[in-house]
Order: structure tokens, then C-alpha cells, then sequence
């Protein structure tokens, strides 16, 4: 089975330095790609490939990046979104702490598809060891020659930019964190007008997530059809995915595209830890629905997870025992939206944290008939397009399942005015 | 036009419209908060949600925000469609969760959108059960009370004062819901637009300080139609009277001057209609000398006294001196009163001139004036000599928006809706048309300026020449024009030939000829080439253009004909000569005249020294007609009844007719005109003045009549309205009469919807906010139904055979041991009856003079130290000021904050302590 994001991550995490990486065969696609691709050729490549966007929304990334006029006079940008915020996901950290030139050059990549001039890495506040590793990787890429002016005499010129984020959940979000990255409020933007015709400083940029982006060496240097054969599935390569929770080993594995639930809980995580019993499980991060032990066999890919009632997301699983109380981790979670929201839009504003205090009343035993009935219409009052952005209708995907799900448990907190796990 | 299908019912809309737009253009009763007319789109408050189908199959469809939608052709939405009313619901449950519900002691109760938006969506019962989140206040300065608590965080204040105004120090902080609106720290709001966010805010946060002061519910204010007296732009306004005192001025929407929007000298500069300096009844001084003390005298008396001077003197020896903030009508009386060689206009020569030649320039020329919505249209300015946000504030603020306009076409290419404001901002970035500045010292505007230079008058009527030079071979050359001034006008000259709709501005500011010359000229130049400009001169009171027209001698001759005939009564007319000429001349004045009678509402320095001062009424009290500087003819209305011993000035005037005729031989007099009420006054006036013909068709006659009765000034019986003078006596007092309009001091009178000119207040059924104008114009954001009220008098000629003046100054030459000084113009303190309210007094700096550093002889001064000023005969001690933006050989006196020095002149600096006057 091959791996090949992490394949040469040392076990102890360090980062591969730049010597270490073209030893590899580093920086080798984007040789390939400078000296002899069109733009146009890398992007039909990672088009045929079927990457999918690794941040959570799964768009196809070849297609992203063919709404980039071609003409357009100017500046153009390239951002990869190391923003990785969601409650569960510590996917990206691995790749830009063990192998952070991989990020980049698959950044350069997508800035030489997409005719950009200037990359950006946006990170979260809180990787201080990524930041680290990436302010080293690009002083690296600067000597080395794959990052300035006439990259490998190929006429492509990129500056790169390392941008260690102020620190909100929102600024993952593409359009908020290029306000964020213009010196603006983390606010989100509506769509249209997209970010590849008006993006960064009114001028067209792509964002992309550091997965998706540390896929494409690989895509350019070994072709798309050899990506798409390491996926179980239609969409392309391998996928990180994460387990967190009450089993015997949480950690982070790469995995064929599609590999099943089961399989990552039960072969990877080791199963569930002894006196603990599966109850539910997140399949995707905090923004997307509980699956139950009868989709164990998901394969864990965009269209199955959503086949069966939930997201993909970033592939990390939260696990849900048997022995902590739903509604307290519904609760923990609202609590993180309510606080993260922008403060942009109404709903999400004001929805978000009332929906965190009924919440923390039924856990405090205060529950009353009436509050699930207001859970549940907010379910569908947050929904998709009543928010400005998706952090609100996300923030009601665990919600509205645990409703579904747990309504028992939920019930119990009201009529025995306490939290029965307490 | 598009036709887009509302609840299953087709409907034709204007294009490139958003569906909120369209939807309350018809009529529909769609809430909304975050979205407004000149602000746009931003999406925010999700409140003015409805169901969007795809196609007449879909019967499902799904939510989307109004305002974000564009009403294309064959859009099909529903408004009335259940999941989109509960969702409008939800989102007010959401905002009112927080509300502190305090209607009954907000300021705002009554007139707020969000009481107003509440009903309108149905929710009624609170659901919530937790505590609410408060915030700290903070004291934002003389004019804007701040109470955070009841913010729904619509984030229309930030978008107007930031994006809109151009403000700095205003922002929105914190986030999720904490998100706070304010100052960085407390202190009074910097910009000068402040106080609109009393009206963009559609609850009480922002609500009005001064009005809070002496508080009325809206329902128990009388309310007009009125026009602002603090500048030349004349902006609608709606005055608020109870009780005998004006309680506050509002905007009053016209969409092709004021739009939305007020400064905050025109919203709170009404201080002196209530003032300590209002005279109330006629005052009497007799003997001679300066120590004479004024007696309180009846008007009978009054007339009395007046009729001898008026019968001892004879009409020849009777001079009348109007003035720019006197309506058309009280100047035209005064003049028909004291016959056209005895009147004059109240300003001195070179302002009149000045005006002068504004009109010949404006008459005779090719170039249209533009009104203020076409110039902000306009996509390329160029400012010559004029400081416009501080002489005509409005103006500024909308070239604020002119400067959008080239680059919103980039906006359009990316297929981005001119009403999807972020989006818009987003692809402009700080890409910004074309605007120069140029004048005698920095300017709010420079920031947003693609150049700007700053120079004495001389040479900035020479930067003007050489850019008509640079426009047309046809005009003629500047000789000895520097490298540096030639570059500036070349590239000018470029800029506004490239563009669709150029526009000219200039004025009175510098008080030079040359200047408005040049102006003229850059505008001649553009409609040579072809192009369409638009040329508008900024002068310095709300009716200097009207006085203009009424051709009155300047100041200096009424010097000249009171010295060479002894004993001239000199009759002045809401005038404070003092701030019209430099002391030595308006001294002379009061020297000679053998009896001075002033008609004025507040006391003055030329007040102090009259034999006989008149009551005369405020805006707020008396109807006019004023001309503003696009020549545009507005009439304004009283709020209130004058009361007392007060007339208009025009009333006055009308009695000393009736006394002159009265007691002179029969026949000698007879034919002066008996004037009773405003009409018969404007029907003279438009008989004998040539210019004012087209005024026939201002404003209804006070005969005019809705549904058979007048327009109620106060809001109907049932609004609420408490019995205002019932702790006097419980009888209703009879409406007092208004012979001079079509209104009434009353609650009765027509229900209907008046004209657009006589509309007391917006309101509409359901809509008690300043919104409610949505309702009355005939597209939302467009103008009113039945058209933008106000007159133009001004049509440009066309291509007169006059051409280009070869007589321009030579470069301006510093001179040894002396410096030219240059009024310095403050939106607070310069204008003279707004420096007598309290809070733009306290805005106003003190008397200063202000000195480059740059230049090596004004190293001697110190910023805060006390210099000597010699100028005109007369020596003033004032403090030093830094501006380091003045041109070298100049120095900068405040305008109109220094009394007696008529500005620009030349005088003398010294750093030393000198004696004082």
C-alpha cells in the first residue's frame, strides 16, 4: 500500500530538510512541471486525477483552479489554508511539521497552473512548530531556487509568503481568511463573486487546503492514473484520516481513499478501549453528522459518507462512547461554534448561543418542556443559505443527528431534570 | 425592464435591481436592517429573506436573502410563502433576544425601524430565557448618544461612516456576539457626518444628544418641510418644533441634492433659533454715542419711531442692505422697498464679484451646473481653490462617492451588481477615479485625491489656466508657468478628457477672480473637446447665488452713498455687516448712517449698534425661497408660527411700505405694492426680476388645498400626540392661521399624501422610521413620486462668442516682511449662525493663525505662542498654529472666527507679544 504524503516522515516527526526531500526525488514534479508543462497541461493532469479538496467541502481541485482567468493583468495568488481549526482534525500539522517542502511544492505548483505570482501560507496561530518548520522550508526553497524570481531558469517567477494567522475558526473558511489575510475581519464573503475572479485584494487568488496541495507533486511526478489507482474509489490518491475518542490508539494514518470506517477504527485506532462500547461516531470533524455502529462500513470517501446521511469532511473521526453523556458533547461543541461565529450574520450570531445555553441547561438538569422543539427548528433555521457561510449550518450537523439519534438521551435530561451521565 | 413573478404574479421592475429593492419599490411590506438605499447589499441581518423557484414547476424552492439576489428577468420568489415568514420571524426572535426592550425610555421609540420591522414580521413572545449581554457606552462627543445594548448589529453604521463618510475612528470590534460598535476609546466622533448615524441606525443606539436634551416623541413634534441656512449646497431638512422651540432638524429626502444624508452643521447648527442672541421684540437705542443702552419696545412703537425716520428721511434717503442668508423674497422687498439704486446686497465688493461672476460665468457659459446626485456621478473632479468639506460638507461627501464611479466598471466586468457593496469595495480596493485638489491648504478630501497642490490664489487660477490651456489650443498660454504646475496640468487636463462626466469645481474660498475665471475656462476647454462638464462653484451661504440675481451694490458704495448724504437711514436685513468687510469700512458705515434699523432673528455686532432693531424670523418661522449653488430655487417652509412681536423679514418691510404710503401726500407713494401674505410678495418678484420667472412654478400657493383642506404640520389625532399645552389650559387652543402656505398648524387637514415639496414628515402606514421614505419616492433609492422638489434657475447659454480671457495673474510673488493671508475653513466655527449653537461651538477651534515651518522665517514661531497679526489697520494676538501644508509667503487665519479682517490680505507676523485691540 503505498503512502505518498507521509511515506518519508520520520518517525519521530522531525522535518525533512531540503537536502532530505530532493533526495527523494523532491521538487522533481515541479521540475517536470517548469521545464516541460503548460500550465494547462498541470491543470488537465490534476483534473484527471479526481482530487478532491481535502479541507472538507471536496471540491474538485483541477476545476478550482480553471476558473483563474488566464488573461487577467496583475498580481494573482496562490494560498494554501493551514488554518486547520476543526475540533478533531490535526491532519495537516502532521504533513507541515514532518514534510513541510512537500506543501510547498505543491503550492508552487498550483501558483505556476493558475499563472500566480505570490503564494501565501496561512496558518493557524496555535502551529507554532509548523510555523517553525515552514518559515525554514521556504528560506530553503529561496536558496535552493524553486521559489523567487526565473525558478529553475523557467521563466516562472513566485514570492511566498509564511502569514501566521490572528486566530479565529472562521479563517479557515476561504473568503473569510482572505479578509483576514488583507488585514481585515475574519468576516466571511458571499459568493459570487468567487475568489479566483476576486479574491485577495480584489485581484483573483485559489485557496487550497495543505492536503490537497501536498498531493499535487505526486499527481505531476507520477501521473494521474497512477493517483486515481490508489484510491478504493472514484475520487483520487490516499487520504489522511484521523481517530480521536476512547480507542486503544488515537492517532493520524494515510489510507486509500474509501477505506472503511471499521477498517480505520478497528485496524489502525485498535478498537474501542476495554469498558468502553462504540456508540457514534463524527466521521468528519465537529461540523458534520454522527454515523452509528451500522455504518461501520462506510467507506470512509465524499459520496459515501454522504450517502449515508453524513460528510466526509476533513476525515477525521471523533468517536462517541458509550459512557459520555451526547448531549454534553453536542453541548462542548456548540459551545465552539457559538464562540467562534464572526459575528457577522444573525443567525449564527444569535442562534449559536442560545442553542448553547438550552444546551447547557438541559446538561445543568434546567431543561424545559418546549427547549428540544427550539433545538430542533434551529436545525433547519441554520440551515444551508439562511447563514452568510457554513459555519452555522455545520454547527447543526451533529446537532440535528444527535436530536435524531439521541433523542432518548435528550428527553431523559429534561424529565429527570439532571444529566443522567453525572 | 424585467418581469419577475411575485407569489405566482408578474410584476415589471427596473433592471440591474436587487429583489429587497424591487420588492419595496412595489409596494411589498419586506422587512429588512442591514441593507440600505445608498448603502446597499452586505447580507448581514438575513431579516429580508423569501423563497426563491427555480421555475413555475418548483414548488419547493429555498431561501435566499433578497437583497443578494438580483431581480432578473423571470426570477420567481415568494414573499408570502410560510417557511420564509417564519424565517423573517426567527430572525427578529434572534435580534430581540438581546434587545433591552426599553422602547418607553429610548429616544428612538416611534420612529424605529426595528419597532417597525418587529410588527411587521408578527413576533410577539419571547422564547428566550437567559440573560442578555450588555455592553459599556461610551460619550462619542457633543452630538451622538451611544446606547450599545440595543444593537441588532446590522453594521450600518460602520459601513456608512467608514466606507460611505470616509471616518476613521469608528469601527466595529470583538466578535461572535460581542460584536461592539464604537471609538477605540471615548471622544467626540471626528467626522462631520456623524450625526447621520441617528438615521442610518435602525434602532436607538446612535440616537440625537441635543435633541435628548429637550426631548419630544416624534408625535408631538410639528414638523415642515424646510431647507438648511449653514452653506450654499441647501439641503432638505425636516425641523421638529414643540412648544415654541425647535427640538431638532432631520434630513428630508431629495434625491437630487441631500439624498439620505446631512453634515453635522446643517443637523445640528439650529442652536441659535432658541438661542440667548434671538431678539424677541423690537428694541429701541436712542441718543447717540457707544454706551447707549437698548430699550425694549411694542411693535407699535417700533413703527412708530420708524415711521418718522421713514417720513423725515424720505425715500431717497433710505438705503437697504439685504443679505445672502435672507430669503429671495425678504431681499426682493427690501429692494422694492428702497428702489434698486438704493439697494444693495450686503456683501462687499470683492464677494460680490465674486458671486458676480459666478452667475455671468454660469449664464453665459456652456457648462451646467450639476445638482448634487450628478455630481456624484461624476467620474473625474477637479477642485480648484475651493475647500469643499468644509465650505459645502454634503458636496464633499458625495464626491466621496464620485471617486467609486470609474473603477465600479472593473466591479461590472467581474459581473459583480453595482448593489453588492462588499463585493464592490472588495474588487475596487483603494482603486479610485479621478480627483484633484487644489487649493490653499491640505484637505479632507486629499486622502482620496490622485493628486493635489496646494498654492497661493494666484497660482491656482494659473493651474487652472494652463489646464484649459492644455485642453484647448484656443485658450491662451501661461507665461512663466512652472515645470512642476505645467505637469500637474497636463496631467489634469488628460484625466478629464478621459473621462464620461467630468466635473469642475471651484468658489468663493480663495476670493479671487482669477480663480473662478480659470474654472470657467477648464470647463469652456472640455466643451470645445467635445466633452459634457459639469461646473459647480461652492459660494458661502445658503443664498448667495439668489441674492446674486436680485443685483444689489456692494457693501463698499452704501459706504460711499451714507458718507456723501448726511442723515441716511440705513435699513439692514438679517445681516451682520461686521463679517462682510475688514472693520475700518464697516465703521465708516455705522459712523455715517444717520439712523440704523436692523431686521434681524440674532443679535449681532451690527445689531449692537442700531437705533431700531426688528424681530425678524428664523428659517424655522418664516417661509422662503432660497437658491443654492447648483441654482437650484427650493422653498422652505415655518415649522413653527413666529409668536410674539416676531415677522418675517419680508413682513417688516411690507409694514414700512404701509407706513410710507401712509403718510405721505396721496399719489406720492401709492403705487408701492400691499403685500399680505408670501405669495403676493414671490408674484412681484417673479414680475420684475427676469432670473426668477421660472419660480412661478416652485411652490403651491397658499391657496392650494389637498382633498379640499390643508397639509397638517402635526401628526394625526391618533398617532399619539399628547395635549402638548394642556398643562396650560385644558381647551385645544386654535390652530394659529398660516397665510403664507398651504400648511396648517394643526392635526387636521388633508390624510393624502401631500406634493413632494410639502411633505411634513415620511411617513407611511406601518413605517414610522426615517424608511418610511422607501414609500414615497417612485423607486427606492430614486426620486420622490412626483419629482425631486426644487427649482433650476441657471441654463448654460451654450457656446457664447465671448471665449477665453488672455488677463490672468502673473505667479504669485512672496513678499518681504509680509505674508498673504489665507482663510482657513472649519465645517465648525466658520459658518456664522451654527458657531451659536453649543456643540459646534465646542467643535470650533479658537482664533489662530497658522504658520509653515518650511519657510525659514517662520522658524521664529512656536506652536501654541502667541503671535502679532497686522493686518487691515488693525492688530490681533493670536495663537500659532503648525500647518505645514500652507504655500510659501502665505499664512492661514481661521474664516469668519477672526472678526473684522476680511480675508485673504496681506499682513504682518510678528512672534512677540504686541498690544492688543
Amino acid at each position: 500500500m503505498e503512502r505518498p504524503l507521509t511515506e518519508h516522515i520520520r518517525p519521530d516527526g522531525a522535518p525533512l530538510s531540503i537536502a532530505e526531500y530532493e533526495g527523494f526525488g523532491g521538487y522533481g514534479a515541479l521540475r517536470k512541471a517548469l521545464l516541460g508543462m503548460t500550465p494547462s497541461q498541470v491543470q488537465q493532469e490534476v483534473k484527471a486525477s479526481n482530487l478532491r479538496g481535502r479541507g472538507g467541502a471536496g471540491f474538485p481541485t483541477g476545476a478550482k483552479w480553471s476558473f483563474v482567468p488566464a488573461e487577467a493583468a496583475g498580481p494573482k495568488y496562490v494560498i494554501s489554508n493551514s488554518d486547520e481549526m476543526e475540533p478533531g482534525a490535526f491532519k495537516d500539522r502532521l504533513l507541515m511539521e514532518g514534510n513541510p517542502h512537500q506543501l510547498l511544492e505543491g503550492l508552487i505548483l498550483a501558483g505556476y497552473a493558475t499563472g500566480a505570482d505570490r503564494a501565501y501560507i496561512f496558518l493557524r496561530w496555535e502551529y507554532r512548530r509548523s510555523a517553525d518548520c515552514i518559515a525554514r522550508a521556504i528560506d530553503e526553497a529561496y536558496r535552493g531556487g524553486y521559489l523567487g524570481r526565473d525558478i529553475l531558469r523557467s521563466g516562472y517567477s513566485l514570492e511566498m509568503r509564511l502569514h501566521v494567522s490572528a486566530g479565529r475558526y472562521i479563517c479557515g473558511e476561504e473568503t473569510a481568511l482572505l479578509n483576514a489575510l488583507e488585514g481585515r475581519r475574519g468576516t466571511p464573503r458571499s459568493k459570487p463573486p468567487f475568489p479566483q475572479l476576486s479574491g485577495l485584494w480584489g485581484r483573483p487568488a485559489v485557496v487550497n487546503n495543505a492536503e490537497t496541495l501536498s498531493n499535487i507533486p505526486h499527481i505531476i511526478a507520477r501521473g494521474a492514473e497512477w493517483f486515481r489507482g490508489l484510491s478504493r474509489c472514484a475520487d483520487g490518491g490516499t487520504k489522511l484520516y484521523g481517530v480521536s475518542g476512547r480507542v486503544k490508539r488515537p492517532g493520524a494514518w494515510e489510507l486509500p481513499m474509501g477505506t472503511t470506517i471499521r477498517e480505520i477504527l478497528e485496524e489502525r485506532a485498535g478498537g474501542m478501549k476495554e469498558g468502553f462500547v462504540l456508540r457514534a461516531i463524527l466521521p468528519g470533524g465537529a461540523s458534520t453528522e454522527f454515523l452509528l455502529p451500522e455504518h461501520l462500513d462506510v467507506p470512509m470517501d465524499f459520496d459515501s459518507c454522504m450517502k449515508a446521511g453524513s460528510r466526509l469532511g476533513t476525515g477525521t473521526l471523533i468517536v462517541l462512547d458509550d459512557r459520555t453523556c451526547p448531549v454534553g458533547m453536542v453541548h462542548n461543541l456548540t459551545r465552539f461554534f457559538a464562540r467562534e461565529s464572526c459575528g457577522w450574520c444573525t443567525p449564527c450570531r444569535e442562534g449559536l448561543p442560545w442553542l448553547e445555553r438550552i444546551l447547557g441547561s438541559l446538561e445543568a438538569g434546567d431543561g424545559r418542556d418546549g427547549d428540544l422543539d427550539i433545538l430542533e427548528s434551529h436545525t433547519r433555521l441554520l440551515g444551508p443559505g439562511h447563514t452568510y457561510c457554513a459555519l452555522a449550518p455545520g454547527a447543526m450537523e451533529p446537532l440535528q443527528s444527535a436530536l435524531k439519534c439521541f433523542r432518548e438521551d435528550f428527553e431523559r435530561h429534561i424529565r429527570e431534570g439532571t444529566c443522567p451521565w453525572r | 425592464m424585467a418581469t419577475i413573478f411575485i407569489d405566482d404574479r408578474p410584476y415589471e421592475v427596473d433592471d440591474g435591481q436587487n429583489l429587497l429593492q424591487a420588492c419595496l419599490t412595489l409596494g411589498f411590506d419586506l422587512p429588512y436592517f442591514c441593507w440600505h438605499p445608498a448603502l446597499h447589499s452586505a447580507g448581514a441581518c438575513r431579516q429580508c429573506a423569501v423563497k426563491l423557484f427555480h421555475d413555475e414547476k418548483d414548488r419547493r424552492g429555498r431561501i435566499v436573502m433578497s437583497c443578494m439576489t438580483p431581480a432578473a428577468d423571470g426570477t420567481r420568489i415568494s414573499v408570502d410563502d410560510p417557511e420564509a415568514r417564519a424565517f423573517r420571524a426567527s430572525v427578529i426572535e434572534w435580534l430581540m433576544a438581546n434587545h433591552p426592550h426599553d422602547c418607553p425610555v429610548c429616544d428612538e421609540g416611534g420612529e424605529c425601524h426595528l419597532q417597525d420591522m418587529t410588527v411587521m414580521t408578527g413576533h410577539v413572545s419571547r422564547r428566550y430565557r437567559y440573560p442578555k449581554r450588555t455592553h459599556v457606552n461610551q460619550d462619542l462627543g457633543p452630538f451622538v448618544n451611544h446606547e450599545m445594548n440595543r444593537c441588532i448589529q446590522c453594521y450600518r453604521c460602520v459601513r456608512f461612516y467608514r466606507d460611505y463618510a470616509g471616518g476613521r475612528d469608528f469601527h466595529v470590534f470583538a466578535a461572535k456576539r460581542d460584536v461592539y460598535f464604537g471609538r477605540h476609546a471615548e471622544g467626540p466622533l471626528e467626522s462631520e457626518f456623524a450625526g447621520n448615524l441617528v438615521e442610518v441606525c435602525p434602532t436607538g443606539v446612535f440616537t440625537d444628544k441635543l435633541f435628548k436634551g429637550h426631548y419630544a416623541r416624534k408625535w408631538d413634534l410639528q414638523t415642515a418641510p424646510s431647507v438648511c441656512v449653514h452653506c450654499a449646497v441647501g439641503c432638505n431638512t425636516i425641523p421638529g418644533e414643540r412648544d415654541g422651540t425647535l427640538r431638532r432638524i432631520r434630513n428630508r429626502y431629495n434625491g437630487e441634492v441631500n439624498g439620505y444624508f446631512l453634515c453635522d452643521r446643517g443637523r445640528y447648527g439650529y442652536g441659535f433659533v432658541n438661542g440667548e442672541g434671538r431678539i424677541r421684540q423690537p428694541l429701541l437705542r436712542e441718543g447717540r454715542g457707544a454706551s447707549r443702552a437698548a430699550r425694549p419696545a411694542g411693535v407699535q412703537e417700533a413703527l412708530l419711531s420708524l415711521s418718522a425716520l421713514l417720513q423725515a428721511d424720505g425715500p431717497r434717503r433710505l438705503i437697504g442692505i439685504g443679505s445672502p442668508r435672507a430669503s429671495l423674497e425678504t431681499n426682493f422687498a427690501l429692494r422694492t422697498l428702497v428702489g434698486g439704486e438704493q439697494f444693495f446686497s450686503g456683501l462687499a465688493r470683492r464677494e460680490q464679484r465674486l458671486v458676480g461672476l459666478i452667475l455671468e460665468i454660469l449664464t453665459n457659459g456652456p457648462a451646467r451646473t450639476p445638482s448634487l446626485r450628478e455630481a456624484e456621478e461624476a467620474d473625474a473632479v477637479f477642485i480648484l481653490g475651493e475647500d469643499v468639506p468644509n465650505r459645502a460638507p454634503r458636496l464633499a461627501l458625495a464626491l466621496r462617492q464620485s471617486v467609486r464611479r470609474g473603477p465600479m466598471a472593473a466591479a461590472g466586468k467581474l459581473h459583480i451588481p453595482s448593489w453588492d457593496d462588499i463585493a464592490v469595495r472588495e474588487a475596487l480596493q483603494q482603486n479610485r477615479g479621478f480627483l484633484f485638489a487644489a487649493g490653499m491648504a491640505a484637505s479632507r478630501l486629499d486622502p482620496i485625491a490622485a493628486g493635489t497642490l496646494r498654492a497661493a490664489p494666484d497660482d491656482l487660477a494659473r493651474l487652472g489656466f494652463a489646464v484649459a490651456r492644455a485642453l484647448s489650443a484656443g485658450a491662451p498660454p501661461v507665461p512663466g508657468l512652472s515645470g512642476a504646475m505645467e505637469a500637474a496640468a497636463q496631467g489634469i487636463a488628460r484625466a478629464l478628457l478621459a473621462a464620461g462626466r467630468p466635473l469642475v469645481i471651484s468658489g468663493t474660498a480663495s476670493g479671487s477672480e482669477d480663480v473662478i475665471r480659470a474654472a470657467g475656462q477648464v470647463a469652456r476647454a472640455l466643451c470645445e473637446s467635445g466633452r459634457d462638464p459639469l461646473l459647480l462653484y461652492v459660494m458661502d451661504e445658503c443664498n448667495s447665488l439668489g441674492s446674486g440675481l436680485l443685483e444689489g451694490r456692494p457693501l463698499e458704495e452704501a459706504v460711499d452713498a451714507v458718507e456723501s448724504a448726511a442723515s441716511t437711514t440705513v435699513l439692514v436685513v438679517e445681516n451682520d455687516l461686521a463679517r462682510r468687510a475688514d472693520a475700518p469700512l464697516v465703521e465708516r458705515l455705522f459712523a455715517a448712517a444717520g439712523r440704523l434699523v436692523v431686521a434681524d432673528h440674532t443679535a449681532s455686532a451690527t445689531s449692537e449698534r442700531a437705533d431700531v432693531v426688528l424681530p425678524a424670523a428664523s428659517f424655522a418661522e418664516a417661509a422662503g425661497t432660497y437658491v443654492n449653488l447648483e441654482g437650484r430655487a427650493q422653498r422652505a417652509y415655518a415649522v413653527m408660527p413666529p409668536g410674539g412681536d416676531v415677522r418675517s423679514g419680508w413682513r417688516w418691510i411690507a409694514e414700512m411700505m404701509r407706513l410710507r404710503v401712509a403718510g405721505s401726500p396721496a399719489g406720492q407713494n401709492g403705487a408701492a405694492p400691499d403685500w399680505r401674505d408670501l405669495d403676493d410678495v414671490a408674484s412681484s418678484m417673479i414680475d420684475e426680476v427676469r432670473a426668477l420667472k421660472v419660480l412661478r412654478f416652485l411652490a403651491r400657493p397658499a391657496s392650494f388645498r389637498l382633498t379640499g383642506r390643508k397639509i397638517p404640520r402635526q401628526p394625526h389625532r391618533s398617532s399619539g400626540r399628547t395635549a402638548v399645552t394642556a398643562h396650560r389650559d385644558v381647551r385645544e387652543p386654535r390652530p394659529v392661521d398660516d397665510p403664507d402656505s398651504p400648511l396648517a398648524y394643526s392635526m387636521e387637514g388633508a390624510g393624502t399624501t401631500p406634493p413632494p415639496a410639502l411633505i411634513c414628515r415620511e411617513w407611511a402606514p406601518g413605517w414610522n422610521s426615517a424608511q418610511a421614505v422607501n414609500r414615497l419616492q417612485s423607486r427606492v433609492g430614486g426620486p420622490l413620486r412626483g419629482g425631486d422638489p426644487g427649482l433650476r434657475l441657471l441654463a448654460p447659454a451654450g457656446m457664447d462668442e465671448s471665449g477665453y480671457t488672455g488677463d490672468m495673474p502673473g505667479a504669485f510673488e512672496p513678499r518681504q516682511g509680509q505674508w498673504l493671508l489665507v482663510p482657513l475653513w472649519h465645517v465648525f466655527g466658520s459658518e456664522e449662525l451654527s458657531r451659536l449653537a453649543a456643540g459646534v461651538a465646542s467643535l470650533s477651534p479658537a482664533p489662530y493663525v497658522a504658520v509653515n515651518p518650511a519657510e525659514e522665517r517662520n522658524r521664529v514661531f512656536v506652536e501654541g505662542q502667541m503671535a502679532c497679526v497686522a493686518a487691515q489697520g488693525r492688530t490681533y494676538r493670536l495663537p500659532v498654529r503648525i500647518d505645514r501644508s500652507l504655500p510659501a509667503g502665505t499664512a492661514g487665519i481661521p474664516a469668519g472666527l477672526v472678526p473684522g479682517v476680511s480675508l485673504p490680505a496681506w499682513g504682518v507676523l510678528e512672534p512677540r507679544t504686541a498690544k492688543e485691540t
